[in-house]
């Protein structure tokens, strides 16, 4: 291998020819993977739709929302049932966690009852702050059912009316806190149609 | 026989996770549970057989001087093609094992061997040591998830064996570096008493 004379042109011309290559390579796996995985990402999302909302069959409308002194928009899945205003579930997250963020799915009924919560992505510590999970404890039934407008969405310990996790104020508080930010998208999207209508 | 003994040179005599100490990030980070183990080291051993293939197949094209950062670029590749295609394909395993994919790419058992064995011998024989040193990788992260979930959440594969909490410990990272040790111990132990 040694023996090889390499001039400073014979390094950028093999380098060059294999990025090229390697370029070419990845564009034709991107093509070909580019539905599949645009369907799974569908697919998950009406899946999480369908557990927030379990009793809906209808038409999905995707707004954007973006609060004031928010940082990153919240987007609503508006739900239509026979052409009637059923509820929305909410891709909502929160930056208050206690590893970085997490991002969960509410849903809510057309009067902004909570019917269900489901975790889409977070990095709690195992055992202890992932209970925001209900696959993990009971810690989120406790919010099925409650309406954000008269249920007081903070801890015990801060005055308000939720049961926190023992061991994980932090992530308990960060749970409130998505709530709340879905609960205020909500209402956004839903005062925005009473006034069109 | 040289050829068997080159594809079973990964799997204990030197193993690239528990003799050569190598890959150790993956292996502590995603051994929590025996899907992801299993997963991961089935990625990896796609990684190591194809970039060991080529790599060898360009070690006469390669200049000496720039052979790390090409070693680099085929690997990377190969690790893009894996990741695209587990998202797509098996979209569980990559909401699991999610940023661990693309870091594959920094394992240094797929550029270690590819210096140390690929850039030397023929490509059968890379192809050959890709794959046992893949099996080796995946045989050793198995053995810690299997202690780990166990362990840790009293499951495999998702299926409950003990019915217990789990030891929390064994799920977070110091579980990780326990068994990972006990493993490397039990592994040298077998090692002096066949000599």
């Amino acid at each position: 291998m040694g023996k090889k004379e390499s001039s400073l042109l014979k390094l950028i011309i093999s380098l060059t020819l294999i990025t090229c290559v390697a370029a070419v390579a990845l564009s034709v796996v991107y093509m070909v993977t580019k539905k599949p995985i645009e369907q799974s990402q569908q697919s998950n999302k009406n899946n999480a739709i369908t557990k927030v909302l379990p009793d809906f069959k209808g038409d999905i409308k995707t707004q954007k929302v973006l609060l004031e002194g928010d940082k990153d928009s919240v987007t609503v899945y508006v739900a239509y049932q026979n052409g009637k205003f059923y509820g929305a579930a909410v891709e909502t997250y929160t930056d208050k966690a206690y590893s970085g963020t997490f991002s969960i799915m509410v849903g809510f009924d057309a009067k902004g009852n909570i019917v269900e919560t489901e975790v889409i992505q977070a990095n709690e510590t195992p055992g202890l702050g992932d209970k925001i999970d209900k696959a993990k404890s009971d810690f989120p039934l406790q919010f099925k059912g409650k309406n954000p407008g008269k249920f007081n969405l903070k801890v015990k310990k801060d005055g308000g009316e939720v049961d926190a996790i023992t061991a994980a104020t932090i992530s308990s508080r960060a749970f409130c806190d998505a709530i709340q930010r879905a609960y205020n998208s909500f209402l956004t999207i839903k005062e925005n149609k009473n006034e069109q209508n | 026989m040289n050829k068997i003994k080159i594809l079973t040179n990964g799997f204990i005599k030197e193993n690239p996770t528990l003799v050569l100490v190598l890959g150790t990030c993956p292996s502590l980070a995603v051994t929590t549970s025996i899907f992801n183990a299993l997963g991961m080291g089935m990625a990896t051993t796609f990684v190591l057989l194809m970039s060991n293939a080529l790599i060898s197949l360009l070690k006469n094209v390669i200049p000496d001087k720039v052979r790390i950062p090409s070693y680099i670029l085929v690997i990377a590749t190969f690790v893009s093609i894996v990741d695209l295609v587990i998202q797509g394909f098996v979209p569980a395993l990559s909401a699991s094992l999610g940023i661990f994919i693309p870091l594959i790419v920094v394992n240094c058992i797929v550029l270690g061997r590819a210096e140390a064995f690929a850039s030397k011998n023929t490509v059968f024989d890379s192809m050959l040591d890709g794959i046992g040193m893949g099996i080796g990788f995946t045989i050793a992260i198995t053995i810690i998830a299997f202690f780990r979930e166990l362990l840790g959440s009293g499951t495999l594969f998702g299926q409950t064996i003990i019915p217990f909490d789990g030891i929390l410990i064994f799920v977070l990272a110091p579980g990780a570096f326990i068994v990972f040790g006990f493993t490397i111990a039990a592994v040298r132990w077998l090692q002096n008493r066949n000599k």
